[in-house]
């Protein structure tokens, strides 16, 4: 157009003025926000070196001595590696036993939860607030948390370990199944709610089928970061392997060789599952695409 | 389904094909429950259940509601002194004494509830209940306890535990104990003890709406003070505390975010070429992952001492591997066509990166940063129990100590809120997030 290019509200110099306006108010609001969260990052840091044990830069210099002393106490006793290995093999055992009685138990539950709090599926619509708050209290309470206090009541060992890792699964998977539930179509509900099931049979033969693959899922994934909890519940004595690195390394000089034997192992278990449970999340979720 | 016949029988391959998953069913089934029973046998839960302590149970969940005073009669001085949970700080002040307890020159009476009297008297000290009677006890170096019964010695109830020089008297209401250097009555009563104010601060008893009256009359900073410091409940340490687990979350997060964007360039397949750096990152990506916080911790601890910059750090090494991996991926999916249309324009790669790239992978990275920004809050509390920083280190104190289960409680709670607020904002602005970038563009 002829007049594109004159003065006066609309026209292109007044669009092309306004939007230098609009990008330099936007570039100065992100460069604000940089601003503050540089500070926030560098006036914490200042904040969390002062109340820490040991200063950064000073850390910085003997990062590795550790790793490099377990290293080397490992190197020198490597004959003895595979006897560790054997030896505390039963206690890794025991923390990928943790892991997996907690998922399943957590994924038992939190079927049974997110079926009661998800729309359209909930028996007792009245009652779906009640049950995401309450998966909302079991998810935000720490596993460690549990653990202790369980520890107290029935004395160390596995079990306050996988209660404590169960309760706080069955929140977190209950909070994403019934996000998949809430995909689910409503039709097979109707048809055998028109041959006259009952809830449960509702359930197990109309939604189970449709959302198992992407429930599995997500259980293998927590599965995966099940067995890091419970590798960190050991550590404060609550049984399994990492109990034992616990011991290892409280007992000083020494013992880096149990203690490296123990990282190796733990490493390649997580390893393991992670790699294990990637390859059968990849499978459920294509084999999911190719029904849909 | 592929496997039914259209020429066939098809309802006999429908019970077959039926029958066939009906046994995967109860195979899958089974397995589980076969698991359960080794494990029902692995973790030894039928000596647990046996040896489960019922007693620690109760203590644990009495003392989470309720709170004792001691009243404690030196006997060989005669002084005696009330205090709350028998801690100093809980001790009342000279000459103050709880209501229920009158002192008469020597003598002091203690009402407990259910009309039961403990009479501290200078030489006897009796017990009435009033179904059972009236019990004494003299106290002497020689001959430790004395007792006088309303029943022969042999018949004592349950709920008296005596010996030649110690006697303890459990009721309902209450716990006498007597031996030969001291006489200590416990008191129960419901809920959380001096909780906002101390018993050495003016504050203490008075009703809620003189202490809102008083702080609008000048008296705020007295008033805040003397809450903030109670020794009790340490309110200010525990506020610092559950900030520096904040403080912990937010630099390991937003570090290992900051520290995994450039690396994930390095390991996404459009952006980089070379195929040994994109396995060696991933790689690396892979290790800081799988060697798992807890090792991190443990390191570092070495390395940099207890506090929380070492369970910032080791949140930061971790979640740089998850990050990387995330971020990486998210950037295998933008779309070309941006990238060239920014490179039309003559943009250098540094250029084609902040205008092609970032404002299309912007949201799902912060989406994903605020996810782990509230999950993280939750590790720093358990990372914070062994690295010694914030709430996770009070917590585990308070636990390990096995009687302030009240605190205990108290500092759940608090994580249960911190936890759940952060859920709740994270959530909130990643849907403003989303919401903001629909609009925006």
């Amino acid at each position: 157009m002829a007049d594109a290019t004159a003065s006066g509200p609309g026209s292109l110099g007044q669009i092309q003025s306004d939007y230098i306006a609009m990008t330099s108010r936007k570039r100065l609001y992100s460069g604000i926000m940089m601003l503050v969260l540089v500070l926030l990052l560098v006036s914490g840091f200042n904040m969390a070196e002062g109340r820490n044990g040991g200063s950064f830069i000073g850390g910085l210099d003997n990062f590795f001595d550790y790793p490099a002393e377990v290293v080397g106490e490992a190197w020198t006793n490597r004959a003895n590696i595979p006897g560790l290995f054997a030896k505390y093999f039963p206690a890794l055992i025991e923390t990928v036993n943790i892991a997996a009685v907690s998922t399943l138990f957590g994924a038992l539950f939190a079927i049974v939860f997110s079926l009661l709090s998800t729309r359209g599926l909930a028996r007792f619509p009245r009652l779906i607030g009640l049950f995401r708050r309450m998966m909302d209290i079991m998810r935000a309470v720490p596993e460690i948390v549990i653990a202790l206090v369980l520890i107290f009541v029935l004395g160390g060992g596995p079990v306050p370990a996988m209660i404590a890792i169960a309760f706080h699964t069955t929140g977190a998977l209950g909070k994403l199944f019934s996000e998949v539930n809430e995909n689910a179509s409503l039709k097979p509900l109707e048809g055998l709610e028109s041959v006259g099931a009952t809830w449960s049979q509702k359930m197990l033969l109309g939604v189970v089928p449709q959302v198992a693959p992407n429930w599995l899922s997500y259980a293998l994934l927590r599965f995966e970061i099940n067995i890091r909890a419970s590798a960190i519940l050991g550590f404060v004595g609550a049984g399994g392997l990492g109990y034992e690195l616990k011991v290892a390394i409280q007992w000083g000089q020494g013992r880096f060789d149990a203690a490296g034997a123990m990282f190796i192992m733990l490493f390649f278990t997580i390893m393991f599952f992670d790699q294990i449970s990637s390859h059968f999340r990849d499978k459920l979720v294509h084999g999911a695409r190719e029904q849909g | 389904m592929a496997m039914l016949d259209a020429t066939g029988d098809l309802r006999a391959q429908t019970e077959t094909v039926f029958a066939r998953k009906r046994m995967v069913t109860f195979g899958i089934l089974g397995l589980i429950s076969a698991y359960f029973v080794y494990i029902f046998f692995a973790f030894g839960i039928p000596e647990i259940w046996a040896k489960a302590d019922g007693q620690n149970a109760r203590t644990l969940v009495s003392d989470m509601i309720t709170y004792k005073t001691h009243i404690t009669r030196d006997n060989r001085s005669g002084d005696v002194s009330y205090a709350i949970e028998g801690e100093k700080k809980g001790r009342y002040p000279e000459g103050k004494s709880p209501d229920w307890v009158t002192t008469d020159g020597d003598t002091t009476v203690i009402q407990l509830g259910g009309d039961q009297v403990v009479t501290y008297g200078p030489d006897v000290i009796t017990m009435n209940i009033p179904e059972f009677g009236l019990m004494s006890f003299q106290v002497s170096r020689s001959s430790g306890v004395v007792a006088e019964y309303p029943v022969p010695v042999d018949e004592l109830p349950e709920w008296i535990n005596a010996s030649k020089n110690r006697v303890a008297i459990t009721t309902e209401e209450g716990r006498l104990s007597v031996t030969r250097n001291r006489t200590e009555v416990f008191r129960y009563f419901l809920g959380w003890e001096l909780f906002f104010f101390t018993l050495d601060s003016p504050y203490h008893g008075m009703g809620v709406g003189e202490v809102i009256g008083r702080m609008f009359s000048g008296e705020f900073s007295d008033i805040m003070d003397d809450f903030w410091n109670n020794p009790m409940w340490l309110h200010k340490e525990v506020f610092w505390a559950i900030m520096e687990t904040l403080l912990m979350a937010f630099l390991g997060t937003a570090g290992a975010a900051i520290l995994a964007l450039p690396l994930a360039f390095l390991a996404a397949k459009n952006f980089s070429p070379i195929m040994a750096i994109r396995f060696g990152m991933r790689r690396v990506f892979d290790f800081f992952r799988g060697v798992d916080a807890l090792i991190w911790t443990i390191i570092l601890t070495r390395a940099f001492g207890l506090g929380p910059l070492t369970g910032a750090l080791a949140i930061l090494i971790t979640d740089t591997g998850s990050f990387g991996k995330m971020f990486s991926e998210a950037l295998e999916n933008v779309d070309d066509k941006q990238i060239e249309g920014i490179r039309s324009t003559g943009a250098k790669p540094l250029q084609r990166y902040r205008f092609g790239v970032l404002p299309q992978v912007t949201p799902v990275l912060l989406s994903q940063i605020l996810y782990y920004i509230e999950s993280n809050t939750r590790s720093a509390t358990v990372i914070g129990a062994i690295t010694g920083g914030g709430i996770g280190l009070m917590l585990t104190q308070a636990i390990i100590t096995q009687k302030d289960w009240e605190e205990v409680t108290y500092y759940i709670t608090l994580v249960v809120l911190l936890v759940i607020f952060m859920d709740w904002l994270s959530g909130k602005l990643r849907a403003a997030l989303i919401k903001g970038d629909e609009g925006g563009h």
